[in-house]
Order: C-alpha cells, then structure tokens, then sequence
C-alpha cells in the first residue's frame, strides 16, 4: 500500500484520502486495496476526501469514476467530499459529471448522509 | 519661385484664413451638419480655427512630393485637435456622417477660392483641385476613425462594467445561497458566474444554491448548456441546484429545444425554490397561530 494515501475506517465507512502529489500507479495501487476493504469490511459506504487535489485530469476523473463503480457492485456508495472549485470547473469542462458518485462539502455532511441511508 | 503641389492651397489658407473658416461654417449650416443645437456659434467656430490651423500646419511641413500621411509627425498638431474635437462630439451625441459630412465641408470654400485665382492653367487648377480633394478626404477618414474609435471605447468601458456589477451571490438564509441572474449569459458571463458561484459556496459552506433566471430574455441552447453546466459544477463541490423562474414560455422553449436538465430540479418561481431549499437544509415554514 503507498504511503501517500490512507484509508481509515470512520464510522461505517472508509475514508480515503487522496493527496495531491499521488502518482499514476499509487492511484491504481489504491484501486486494488480499497475494492479488498470494501469486500473485507462490509462498509455502507466510501468517502473520498479529494479537497487537497489542486489539479486533475482525465485520467485522476476517470480512475474517480471506476471506484465508484467498483464500490456500487460491491454495495456501497461513494461520496467525493472537499472538491475545489478550479477542479469542479475542470471536471465540467473536461465533460467527467461523474453521475456514479455522490458529494458532499465536507467529511460530516457525507458522514450525516450515510447514517440517514 | 518653383511651384510646389501646394504653393497655391497655403497661399489660400494663409491669407484668407478668417474667409475660409467663415465659408467652411457657413457650407456647414448649408449642409445641415451644423449642430447649433449642441455647439454655440463661438464654439463652433473657435473648433474650426483651430482645425484649420493644425490643417494649415500640416499642409505646409507634412507634404513633400504630392505625398503625405496623416501618420507622420508634421500632423500632430491636427491629430491632437481632432482627437479632442472628436471627443467631445462623440459625448454630445454628433452621428458618423455629420462628423465626416462637416470634415468635407471644408472642400467648397477651397474650391471656390482656387477658382477665382485668375492667375492659375487650367492643368495645374486640376492638379491642385485634386490635392485639396486628397488632403481633405484623409482628413475625414481619419476624423471617422478617431470618431469610432472613440466609441468603441465607451462599448468597452461599458460592457465591462456590466460584466463586474452582474453577478451577485446572495445569502438568503444560512446554507441557502441565490444567483439572480439577469441579462443575456454568454461564455465570458457564465464562466465569472460559475467561478463566483463556487467560491461563495466553499466559503459559506451552502448546502442548496438558487439559480434564478427570471431575468434572463432567452434560453437558446447555448445559455441552458451553460446554466447545466453551472448545475453540475455546484453538484461535484457537493451542494445541491435549484434553477428557478422558469416561465411557462421558457420552459416550452427548452422542451422543443430538446434540452434535457437530467436530475437538476428546476422551480417556475424563486418562491417555490425557497421553501423547497429551506426543507433540504432542515427548516419548517409555519403560519404563526395567532392572527
């Protein structure tokens, strides 16, 4: 597992965050461990804490969207948390709506969402 | 003394300047293009003599060889009087075609006073003709450019200013922010928009954002592409949109356009939209009992 991003289980989630200097192969490194956990630890739900990303591309949206889809299959939800407004309008403009993902302003309110599910 | 191209249009211009400038004004008001309206006669005629001097000025030192551009540092003089001549024209409301009209004025009194010297060929009266013909007519294109330059200053100066007091991101209630937007909503618009949007929405931390567009004329494809799009941002930043004022005739317009909002919600009337975001951020509206 790199050392760059972490995932913690917070309540009946797990929280991953995903730092802004993370590597191509650290992403896809991540991809691989967080469909074990979700699996291992039965969780409602992911949460990815995005606010340190400053840039993103095609590429970090994409990967975004496929965990996502990984979690859904394995029956739990993924919120994006902490989004910037710059990588909101990339997100936009690259056309990634990412329609698989729910989000939320900060940890808490996705933490509030997940219990009310 | 050897002929220049001009010797004969100085020796005019300089010994009967008063004549000159008197006839220029007098084929003005002819013409129509006297606005006494705007200029008092004083006025019109103290822009005039300076004009014609800086024109004198210029004929002068600035043509060698029957060639000259009004570019050149001899016409300083007359593009520093023309700017300023222009200037205050362009504030007092004069058209294009007055502007150039009372330029080309100057050629009749000219013409008449080339004529009436006995003492010129009949080949060199032509030649001069011509170069008064060429002088003035530069003289105009440039005052019409200066003119709409002028202009298109005032265009600028005022579309900026427009584009800095339209958008506005109100607070309505605590987590609850409103963007009315009024006016048409072209690219340049909507990006500012969209950024002072997301902003306000990390720094208030808003759960629900209003996007009224009761001010807005038209919704073509263009403008509902960039009010989706806004939508879309403010849902990756984790808020949740609202776009209200919908007008029976807009939300027609958008069904035959083919305009799909997917999951945004969309409200005819801002009201609705309020009670409907107060709900979302967990507040009840009650009529009080007592009344």
């Amino acid at each position: 597992m790199s050392g760059v991003t972490s995932i913690n289980l917070v309540e009946n989630a797990l929280l991953v965050s995903i730092q802004d200097d993370v590597t191509d192969t650290e992403i896809v490194e991540l991809q691989d461990t967080l469909s074990n956990r979700i699996a291992k630890e039965n969780v409602k739900g992911v949460i990815l804490d995005i606010s340190s990303l400053e840039i993103v591309d095609t590429f970090v949206g994409r990967v975004i969207a496929q965990l996502a889809g990984i979690s859904k299959l394995l029956a739990a939800e993924t919120y994006v948390v902490g989004m910037r407004p710059a990588v909101a309008v990339t997100l936009v403009e690259l056309g990634m709506y990412l329609p698989e993902t729910r989000t939320a302003l900060s940890l808490t309110h996705a933490l509030t969402q997940l219990r009310r599910a | 003394m050897p002929q220049t191209a001009t010797a004969n249009i100085l020796n005019i211009l300089e010994s009967d300047f008063s004549g000159v400038v008197e006839e220029w004004l007098g084929t003005q008001v002819k013409e129509g293009v006297k606005r006494s309206d705007l200029f008092s006669d004083s006025e019109s005629r103290a822009q005039n003599q300076e004009l014609l001097k800086a024109f004198t000025k210029g004929v002068r030192a600035g043509v060698v060889n029957e060639e000259f551009s009004l570019d050149d540092d001899e016409w300083e003089d007359l593009r520093a009087v023309l700017a300023d001549v222009s200037k205050e024209r362009v504030g007092r409301g004069v058209t294009p075609t007055e502007m150039a009209t009372f330029v080309l004025a100057l050629k009749a009194p000219l013409f008449t006073r080339l004529e009436a010297m006995t003492d010129i060929e009949s080949g060199k009266l032509i030649s001069d003709v011509l170069m008064v013909t060429r002088l003035v007519d530069a003289f105009a294109i440039y005052t019409n450019e200066i003119f709409i330059g002028e202009r298109d200053q005032i265009i600028e100066r005022q579309r900026q200013e427009m584009l800095e007091l339209s958008t506005p991101v109100v607070e309505l209630w605590d987590r609850v922010l409103t963007l009315p937007l009024i006016g048409t909503l072209d690219s340049a618009r909507a990006q500012e928009v969209m950024e002072n949007l997301l902003e306000t929405i990390l720094e208030r931390q808003a759960e629900v954002v209003i996007m009224d567009i009761t001010g807005v004329g038209t919704v073509d494809t263009q403008v509902a592409q960039h009010l989706l799009r806004a939508a879309a941002a403010v849902r990756l930043m984790g808020a949740e949109c609202i776009i209200s004022g919908i007008s029976p005739m807009i939300a027609q317009t958008m069904v035959q356009l083919g305009i799909d909002v997917g999951t945004v919600s969309t409200r005819s009337s801002i009201r609705t939209a309020l009670a409907d975001a107060l709900q979302k951020v967990g507040y009840v509206i009650k009529t009080s009992e007592v009344s």
